[in-house]
């Protein structure tokens, strides 16, 4: 097999701090927040009553879309078409029309954590329990099956490579990121749309306001919910939105002049087996441990060269833990420490799409130069108060940055890492 | 209602599933709804319901089975209408 080089040439992010690149980099560079109160949570009588959502989409969605076309997508295939076709056009593609040949060197990854719950809630169970099947219509499966949002944009683009949907909890979008750079580095593809997807609905979030794992206690301050590496972390404040990254074997992209955001040199996936610790909602160590290590391995990168580390970061009480890990699959004390930063502390968790959106955060770093202030970490955690000097909590330009390492980790055990480096021409 | 009347509403409620308008502004009562239109044999469902709901007529599956060009259509539907709302 070839070991192509793989590198990002395109991003589309629909998020609750901004939809397109711009919008969703001036965001993160001045630490905005985009957590609103939701009343039709408090409405339900939820305890959280915050979330991230991305504001406006329906007019955004109309400038994409007709009427027609909208309708039949559930929130979460219209955050990832929307996002695709940012994507491509920022890649420099052009979008195909419906005659066009299908391009059989492109495929698509786009996972989603949850599915389309709103659907399964608002539709399926009161049609079917109603004993009024017959007139669901046609348009049920699509939006429901977890390749909804895939097909839909394979569909827009013509792609006649795999076409997929990934799914591993909130790992999914970097774990959608990793399945293309192994894709492509078969030879296999020569270039991939991915990334993960999650809308948003009060169904979804229920199961972990029931857990207890939202925090309660920011209803009245949104903007202070999302807490990572906080004393006052109380949970993660729930999200939704899409991050779609084009990725493009290096050769591919160098010879049709792409504009190049960085390169994805590292990645590597595990699960902890729910072992030694690890059960289905907490990690084993060890296969945190061996996640980072496998990514930085597989770059080729020395710990002592990551500059930078957007975590998995959600804001509850494993925060702690994960900046250990990190610490120790590094083999690095404190102050040696790389600079890290959590994109949750504005958007809260994307759950399925995070790992995606982060990545996008993370390429934008890389090209542009700088680190984005992790927000609402005033009061560290005594738990990692050595670190307190590594963490970013305000912007900073980073012109020098080469190498940035991203993670995510979700229920299952879960781990994904990604190694981004510098693309030097 | 009238035979036209019906005829101008199908081509209405086929509006949304039609991508190529030309075709529909073109449409006669034997334009085939997937040949000609190019609608998507999956969302034929679609508009049976959207029928049922427009004429407030019951088309069941063989009935809906048996439409394949806007006449056809119109026949079923006119065969379902309430002799009050079908005086032909």
């Amino acid at each position: 097999m070839k070991n192509n080089g793989v590198v990002i040439t395109g991003l589309g992010v629909v998020s609750p701090i901004g939809h397109g690149v711009e919008e969703f980099m001036e965001s993160l560079k001045t630490g905005r927040s985009g957590i609103r109160f939701i009343p039709e949570l408090e409405e339900l009588n939820f305890s959280c009553c915050v979330a991230g959502v991305p504001k406006d989409f329906n007019a955004v969605r109309a400038q994409y879309f007709s009427s027609h076309e909208s309708s039949v997508m559930t929130e979460a295939t219209a955050y990832a078409a929307v996002a695709a076709l940012d994507a491509w056009r920022d890649a420099g593609l052009d979008v195909p029309n419906e005659d066009s040949p299908v391009d059989w060197d492109t495929g698509a990854i786009i996972g989603t954590g949850i599915g389309d719950m709103e659907t399964i809630a608002q539709r399926i169970v009161p049609m079917v329990n109603g004993k009024n099947v017959r007139r669901m219509g046609s348009r049920i499966v699509e939006q429901v099956m977890n390749s909804g949002a895939c097909a839909r944009v394979s569909g827009l683009l013509g792609l006649g490579n795999q076409a997929t949907a990934n799914s591993s909890a909130c790992s999914t979008g970097a774990e959608a990121v990793a399945e293309a750079v192994w894709r492509i580095r078969a030879g296999l593809a020569k270039r991939m749309v991915v990334g993960g997807t999650e809308g948003p609905s009060p169904y979804t979030w229920s199961g972990f306001d029931a857990m207890r794992v939202l925090p309660k206690k920011f209803n009245d301050c949104p903007e202070q919910a999302s807490r990572p590496m906080s004393a006052t972390a109380s949970g993660f404040v729930p999200g939704a939105g899409a991050g779609i990254l084009v990725l493009e074997d290096e050769q591919t992209a160098v010879a049709r002049g792409a504009r190049i955001y960085a390169r994805v040199s590292g990645a590597y996936a595990n699960c902890g087996g729910q072992r030694s610790g690890g059960t289905m909602t907490a990690p084993n160590n060890e296969g945190v441990l061996r996640c980072i290590a496998g990514a930085l391995q597989d770059a080729g990168v020395h710990p002592r060269d990551v500059d930078s580390i957007s975590g998995h970061l959600t804001a509850t009480f494993a925060d702690p833990i994960e900046v250990q890990n990190w610490s120790k699959a590094l083999g690095l004390e404190p102050g040696d420490f790389p600079l890290i930063n959590s994109v949750k502390s504005m958007t809260g968790h994307c759950l399925g799409a995070a790992g995606a959106v982060e990545s996008i955060a993370a390429a934008l770093e890389m090209y542009h130069g700088f680190l984005h202030p992790s927000v609402n970490c005033e009061d560290i955690h005594p738990e990692i108060a050595a670190f307190e000097e590594r963490v970013v909590r305000t912007y900073m330009d980073y012109p020098e940055l080469q190498c940035l390492a991203k993670a995510s980790f979700g229920f299952g055990d879960v781990n994904s890492c990604l190694v981004f480096t510098k693309w030097n021409e | 209602m009238e035979l036209q009347q019906v005829f101008d509403k199908m081509l209405e409620i086929l509006t949304p599933f039609v991508k190529d308008r030309g075709a529909l502004a073109r449409a006669t009562k034997d334009t085939h709804l997937i040949d000609d239109l190019k609608v998507n044999s999956a969302r034929m469902v679609d508009i049976i319901i959207e029928s049922e709901d427009v004429f407030q007529v019951e088309i069941d599956d063989d009935e809906a089975d048996s439409i394949e060009t806007i006449g056809d259509a119109v026949r079923v539907i006119m065969g379902k209408m309430a002799p009050a709302l079908n005086p032909s």
